[in-house]
């Protein structure tokens, strides 16, 4: 094995893993705050919302990311909607991340104790106060562990915009691969940076549950 | 206060409240016995809407709540809940739990939330435990607080649906404590139980309810001293 090229190369993966982790964190938000919204749709009692979610649901957890990132960068500049490499990564990534944590939205919500609505409704509270206030909290705190997770499966998917020229980690580990003609250590170098991000975001995840947990 | 005309309720095929006509008076504390199953805690929930009544009508301070114009969350703000299993957002700190609904949907400041917090602590002796988690608090503590809760929105009346039935025995009794001073202070009450004692002390009616119907009511002293109905007798024989 010969890393040698690191010396030249270095800043390409340092750049990459940058643009792997704002892709990543942009996702989290975006796909979070889509996740939420259509949890709450379908849990909601106004059906065209209900179904409107479960199609959105089943629809892109169904359908291979892949196929998402092409119909999103090569399909909708047809109908006049483009995007950079960038943003078509972080908007598809977003839309499928949105399905799955929709899902964990919905068991999260659904895991609070009945209760705790009669409780607050009983004081007045409104459905959306209730929401607001009491469930969601909650919710969000069982399925923190969850949500990690969810963040570190993006960390690791994210790899896959390498293929529309995104200038993320693969995509830079590739450039090297081929610039040095070594088809191997590039790659090695790449799998550890993701195994260090990963890693470290479970840990820190770990602490953060811990902290929370201790409060109770 | 509380008027209840020809309440049904069904769950599916299942017919849980058969006709149930009631009036609760202001200042009234009023006790619900019964079997287990005979529709006690579905005859409160719907009181305050928890469950929708099927049929009949309920008339709460001159208001139907089977008006489809009646603003609910109006109406539960005058009627407090307290839960057998407390309820208690475990979220929140004990002062938060208190002051939540005041400062959210009647906009108190809050610092007057704050100070009614903090009276209401003191009346049910739990002054010390303001800034504590409820997961840190015994069953007894948790209700104590969670009456408090309800009686943070000022309420009109107060519905218990057995408040001491996930206690350990050594608890009942400073939950029943804070129920009757709350009784003398003339709070109306609904009040589920299974405490027989508190029913003939502190009830001014007993209402008994046997497969959804209110088969017998009357004073502590007649229900339970002479009662009229096989039912009524057949359950007391076997809770005294
Ligand atoms: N949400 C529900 N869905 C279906 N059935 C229900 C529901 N809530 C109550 N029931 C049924 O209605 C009947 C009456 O229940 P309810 O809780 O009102 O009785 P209860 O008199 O309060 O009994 P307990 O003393 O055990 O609390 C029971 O048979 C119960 O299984
Ligand atoms: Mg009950």
């Amino acid at each position: 094995m010969d890393f040698s090229f690191m010396s030249e190369y270095w800043g390409f993966f340092v750049k990459g893993a940058e643009l792997t982790v704002l892709l990543s964190i942009f996702t989290v938000i975006l796909g979070g705050i889509g996740g939420m919204l259509l949890s709450l749709m379908k849990l909601s009692r106004i059906w065209v919302l209900k179904a409107i979610a479960t199609a959105y649901i089943e629809f892109f957890r169904g359908t291979p990311l892949l196929v998402q990132l092409f119909i999103v960068y090569f399909g909708l500049p047809q109908l006049g909607l483009s995007f950079n490499e960038f943003t078509a990564g972080v908007v598809t990534l977003s839309i499928n991340s949105a399905a799955y944590i929709a899902e964990i939205f919905r068991a999260g919500i659904q895991g609070v104790d009945k209760g705790q609505t009669e409780a607050a409704r009983s004081l007045g509270l409104s459905h959306r106060q209730t929401m607001r206030k009491i469930i969601l909290p909650q919710a969000f705190r069982n399925i923190l562990p969850a949500l990690g997770n969810e963040f570190i499966v993006v960390i690791k998917e994210s790899s896959i915009v390498s293929v529309i020229g995104t200038r993320e980690l693969m995509y830079n580990a590739d450039t090297v691969r081929s610039n040095t003609f070594q088809p191997f250590e590039p790659l090695i170098v790449a799998a550890l940076i993701y195994f260090i991000l990963t890693f470290a975001l479970s840990k820190l995840l770990g602490v953060l549950e811990r902290r929370l947990q201790a409060r109770d | 206060m509380i008027k209840v005309t020809d309440l049904h309720k069904s769950f599916q095929q299942l017919e849980v409240l058969r006709g149930i006509d009631a009036e609760i008076k202001q200042g009234e504390v009023v006790v619900v016995i019964g079997p287990s199953g005979s529709g006690k805690s579905t005859f409160l929930r719907c009181l305050n809407l928890l469950e929708v009544p099927t049929s009949g009508d309920i008339v709460f301070e001159g208001t139907s709540l089977m008006d489809k114009s009646t603003d609910i969350n109006k109406l539960r703000q005058k009627m407090g809940m307290v839960f057998q299993q407390f309820h208690l957002f475990p979220h929140l700190t004990v002062r938060e739990n208190i002051t939540l609904a005041p400062t959210l949907v009647k906009n108190m400041s809050k610092e007057e939330a704050n100070r009614t917090a903090e009276d209401l602590l003191r009346a049910v002796g739990l002054a010390d435990k303001a800034d504590v988690y409820p997961t840190r608090l015994s069953g007894g503590q948790k209700q104590r607080i969670a009456i408090a809760r309800a009686l943070a929105m000022s309420p009109d009346v107060m519905l218990f649906d057995e408040p001491t039935s996930a206690l350990d025995p050594e608890m009942v009794g400073e939950v029943l404590e804070v129920m009757k001073r709350l009784a003398k202070q003339g709070m109306t009450m609904v009040v589920v139980t299974h405490e027989m004692g508190f029913a003939r002390e502190v009830g001014d009616r007993i209402l008994f309810m046997d497969g959804g119907k209110i088969v017998e009511e009357g004073k502590p002293a007649e229900l339970f001293g002479n009662p009229r109905h096989p039912r009524t007798k057949d359950f007391l024989s076997k809770v005294l």
